[in-house]
């Protein structure tokens, strides 16, 4: 093949072998063990520390930190888990600059916090290194929950149960588990099939019977697994994808940024993948940046972001953007689509400026064109194929407490039910609390 | 630029920094390297009587303990005096001694504990031109089983005795090495000082094992799987050494006797408290043995820089300035009442001040829910121990109260000078009533 980045339209193999292979390694190498032993000792093991109230898992942060400084990753591995299983995963997709790390007290005076992500990853990643599971499952109790979605939220939810003796069944959608652990995030953050080896070692709790291919719906209903389960969690996320409701939509090449993202993370081989000279991501998030970044990765010429506000309202990081604009992307703020162009597939997208106004997002009559031989949709997720039963609130599943919905015996957790942020992290801490209420709930008399 | 040449019981020298009697002394070659770099002095690692050279372990000799980034903060060691034969020291001291006629060049010596040996070994180094001697009673390990070393400065009368000894078979001047191992280090000092001793020098090493390590359950530095009790120098011995070059510096027997500084001596500073509580100069070696020679050059700038914004012109300027205020508990004025300040400006809001006061002091510092932290001067006695935790430097002090007024913890008024030995709560002085 002989393709490059200026071969027109879309093609695969734009780059050197060599380039993908560096391209989609992992982005934020390990720590070893003297550059953790050096992390580590940064941490002033403060009182009541405010990275731990930061953590939407509350892991406790300065104990895990000091268990490295003392030799015991291990040890440190085992306080990260018991709050957080996908302490692995969150160690490489958490946006600890928005988290932990932001209210760390070295961040406020030095503007240099301690690399909790980092170290959090060197503590999980010996542990599982070893192949040891670190809990044990407590007697069974014979109960029996179904649990939707094998996602963070769903996975956690699972383990937590489960560990606790009682006997669960997760239903995935898709062929694989792992849900936007394993189709949702940036390759280069989770480089050698990490997910399906978390997957795989959070599984060892025992207890957990896994069922791809179920979706709710389709394979499943709701009011089945209710007959059958004493409790039920959904965590199946949001499947559904925003439209741009701009004229042109339907023409070829205009993809959700969500399935590219997936796509990508399937193929084995990156240099396989057609990418366009030139690619427009429209969005604001870390799906925008993810699939820009990854389009650059893949050869693309030309990728530039398009946010409909300011800069400063991107939910992207601050971190996350620079990234991007490290890699050649260019963002580009206060500008949204009004028509997608092209003969068939999209050649142009055009964008109309646009004024935030208290009374809402005004469109004004100067529009620009940008060239574009893919357009990917990175402007939110919905939630579909929802039971009716169920009560909505802000088009998510409605819960109240520790992710309880309206239907007795049915709890939500993650991006499919109200309430938090749409990050792997909150998943996990609503899968955990959940599992937590039902607990509580299958131990009383009934 | 200040005038660091130090005069130290006739021994001049262009600066007081003196390499110690150690493995960086041991031989012509580190030695001619050392005064390149700038060592002001050298104390030749310690020589034995003629015959068959001492042996070494032929496994690990030196354990360390580490800081942050494996910053050595205190190392120890097993090793003896030199295994080298002594006609080869004694040519090698009198070679460098000819090529660096300003510079120190003392000959620490260790024989048995008989006149003959002693009066033996003086008269070989007669002609080596070495500007003095310095008894090695301090050596903890090996040698010290054999009767020599600290089993000579653990007994009084035997430093006194051998430093007679040497005094009356030798011109040179002598400095007496002392060890720390032993409950009163100015007994030693005083039998030092009545035997003729021109100087002491302290101190030595201290007995120690570095760590344990827990797989072999074995002491570290470990030998075939043994380990014994090595000397321990390096940074953390330092206050240790402090205080027992002040306790010489300020009893009434030994005020005047001129003192070398050992102990941890890492940087300028170092060397400059050391002068401070009345050591003439400063020996050093395990900074050298970490980072080089060439950290003689810091200790040269930084010590020079100190006494030109002082206004000192000469090194005895500072030695002994700060001795009139080394004083015993009695004496501190129990009048001096401070106050811990947090700066709200400089505050991270770790809470560490808050952690260690409320579970292990006074719960005396306050945490609002929005992590601001503040002294309660009703509790407050003071301790410091938030001002030794806080990480930020200078982010909380200690503030005096005026004299007239109130302290808040005890609803006294702060009054003028008052101690121990004139407190209504000493028994001693109703005794007296």
């Amino acid at each position: 093949m002989s393709n490059s980045q200026l071969t027109p339209g879309i093609a695969p193999g734009r780059l050197p072998a060599e380039a993908y292979q560096r391209n989609f390694s992992d982005l934020d190498p390990p720590l070893d063990r003297h550059e953790a032993h050096v992390a580590a000792d940064r941490c002033y093991f403060c009182h009541d520390a405010p990275c731990m109230t930061a953590c939407p898992t509350s892991i406790d942060i300065p104990l895990f930190i000091r268990q490295i400084a003392t030799g015991t990753p291990d040890a440190a591995a085992k306080t990260i888990f018991s709050q957080n299983i996908l302490g692995g995963m969150c160690a490489r997709v958490c946006p600890t600059e928005q988290l932990c790390e932001e209210v760390c007290v070295r961040e406020v005076a030095e503007g240099k916090p301690v690399e909790i992500g980092r170290l959090q990853r060197y503590a999980t990643d010996t542990l599982m290194a070893k192949g040891v599971h670190p809990f044990t499952r407590a007697a069974p109790t014979g109960k029996r929950v179904a649990v939707v979605g094998a996602g963070p939220a769903g996975l956690s939810a699972a383990h937590r149960l489960a560990m606790l003796g009682h006997e669960v069944v997760i239903f995935d959608a898709r062929p694989k588990p792992g849900g936007l652990n394993e189709f949702g995030i940036a390759s280069y953050k989770t480089p050698g099939d990490f997910a399906q080896a978390e997957v795989e070692w959070l599984m060892r709790i025992g207890g957990i019977t896994l069922k791809t291919g179920h979706a709710l719906g389709r394979d499943i209903t709701l009011e089945g697994l209710r007959a059958e389960h004493d409790a039920v969690f959904l965590g199946m996320g949001l499947s559904g994808v925003n439209a741009l409701r701009a004229e042109g939509e339907d023409r070829a090449n205009v993809h959700a940024a969500v399935d590219f993202i997936a796509t990508l993370r399937q193929a084995p081989d990156k240099s396989t993948l057609p990418i366009g000279r030139d690619v427009v991501v429209i969005g604001g998030g870390m799906t925008a940046v993810d699939a820009a970044v990854q389009s650059k990765l893949l050869g693309a010429e030309n990728v530039t972001i398009v946010y409909r506000r300011g800069q400063e309202k991107m939910s992207a990081s601050t971190h996350e953007q620079e990234h991007a604009t490290s890699v050649g992307v260019r963002i580009l703020c206060n500008a949204a689509p009004v028509a997608v162009h092209g003969n068939g597939a999209v050649r142009e997208v055009e964008f109309a400026y646009t004024e935030d106004t208290p009374s809402g997002l005004k469109l004004g009559a100067e529009t620009f064109r940008l060239k574009a031989d893919q357009l990917f949709k990175a402007i939110g997720q919905t939630l579909a194929g929802q039971p009716e039963a169920l009560e909505l609130a802000g088009g998510k599943i409605a819960v109240t407490g520790a992710g309880r919905t309206s239907l007795d015996g049915v709890w939500a957790g993650g991006d499919c039910a109200s309430g938090g942020e749409d990050l792997t992290v909150t998943a996990v801490a609503e899968g955990r609390d959940a599992a937590m209420d039902i607990h509580a709930r299958l131990a009383q008399p009934s | 630029m200040a005038n660091l040449a130090s005069d130290f019981i006739g021994i001049k020298s262009p600066n007081p920094f003196w390499l110690a009697s150690a493995p960086p002394t041991d031989k012509e070659y580190n030695v001619r390297r050392a005064y390149e770099a700038g060592w002001g002095g050298v104390v030749w690692k310690t020589l034995g009587s003629e015959g068959p050279p001492v042996v070494n372990v032929n496994g690990p000799r030196y354990g360390a303990i580490w800081g942050a980034d494996r910053r050595l903060l205190g190392l120890n060691n097993i090793e003896l005096i030199t295994d080298r034969p002594l006609e080869i020291n004694l040519r090698e001291i009198k070679s460098v001694k000819r090529d660096y006629r300003d510079r120190a060049l003392v000959i620490s010596l260790m024989v048995p504990c008989d006149e003959e040996s002693w009066k033996d070994i003086l008269h070989r180094i007669e002609d080596t031109e070495a500007d003095g001697v310095e008894l090695n009673f301090g050596c903890p390990h090996g040698m010290a089983e054999r009767g020599m070393g600290s089993a000579v400065g653990q007994v009084p009368e035997y430093i006194e005795m051998v430093t007679r000894w040497v005094k009356q078979h030798s011109r040179m001047p002598c400095i007496v090495k002392l060890t720390p191992n032993i409950s009163d280090i100015r007994k030693p000092a005083e039998a030092a000082k009545r035997g003729g001793a021109d100087a002491v020098s302290l101190i030595n090493t201290i007995n120690s094992i570095t760590s344990v390590n827990l797989d072999s359950f074995s002491p570290e530095p470990m030998i075939d799987g043994k380990g014994t009790h090595g000397g321990y120098c390096g940074p953390a011995v330092k206050p240790i050494a402090l205080n027992m070059v002040a306790e010489i510096a300020r009893s009434m027997e030994t005020r005047g006797l001129p003192i070398s500084g050992i102990g941890g001596v890492t940087t300028w500073r170092d060397a400059a408290e050391f002068m401070m509580l009345g050591a003439g100069n400063v020996q050093v070696c395990t900074a050298a043995m970490t980072y080089g020679f060439k950290i003689v050059q810091e200790m040269i700038s930084g010590l020079s820089d100190y006494m030109d914004q002082k206004g000192f012109t000469s090194t005895a300027d500072l030695v002994g300035r700060a001795v009139p205020n080394v004083t015993d508990w009695q004496y501190l004025n129990l009048n001096y009442v401070t106050k811990a300040r947090i700066d709200q400006d400089l505050c991270i809001s770790c809470g560490r001040c808050f952690a260690a006061c409320e579970d292990t002091s006074h719960q005396a510092i306050a945490m609002s829910p929005e992590r601001v932290f503040t002294v309660k001067d009703d509790e407050c006695v003071a301790c410091n121990l938030c001002v030794n935790v806080c990480p930020v430097e200078n982010c909380i002090t200690m503030t005096e109260l005026p004299k007239g007024a109130v302290d808040e913890r005890t609803g006294r008024v702060v009054s003028d000078y008052a101690n121990w030995t004139q407190h209504p709560n000493n028994p001693s002085v109703q005794a007296a009533e």
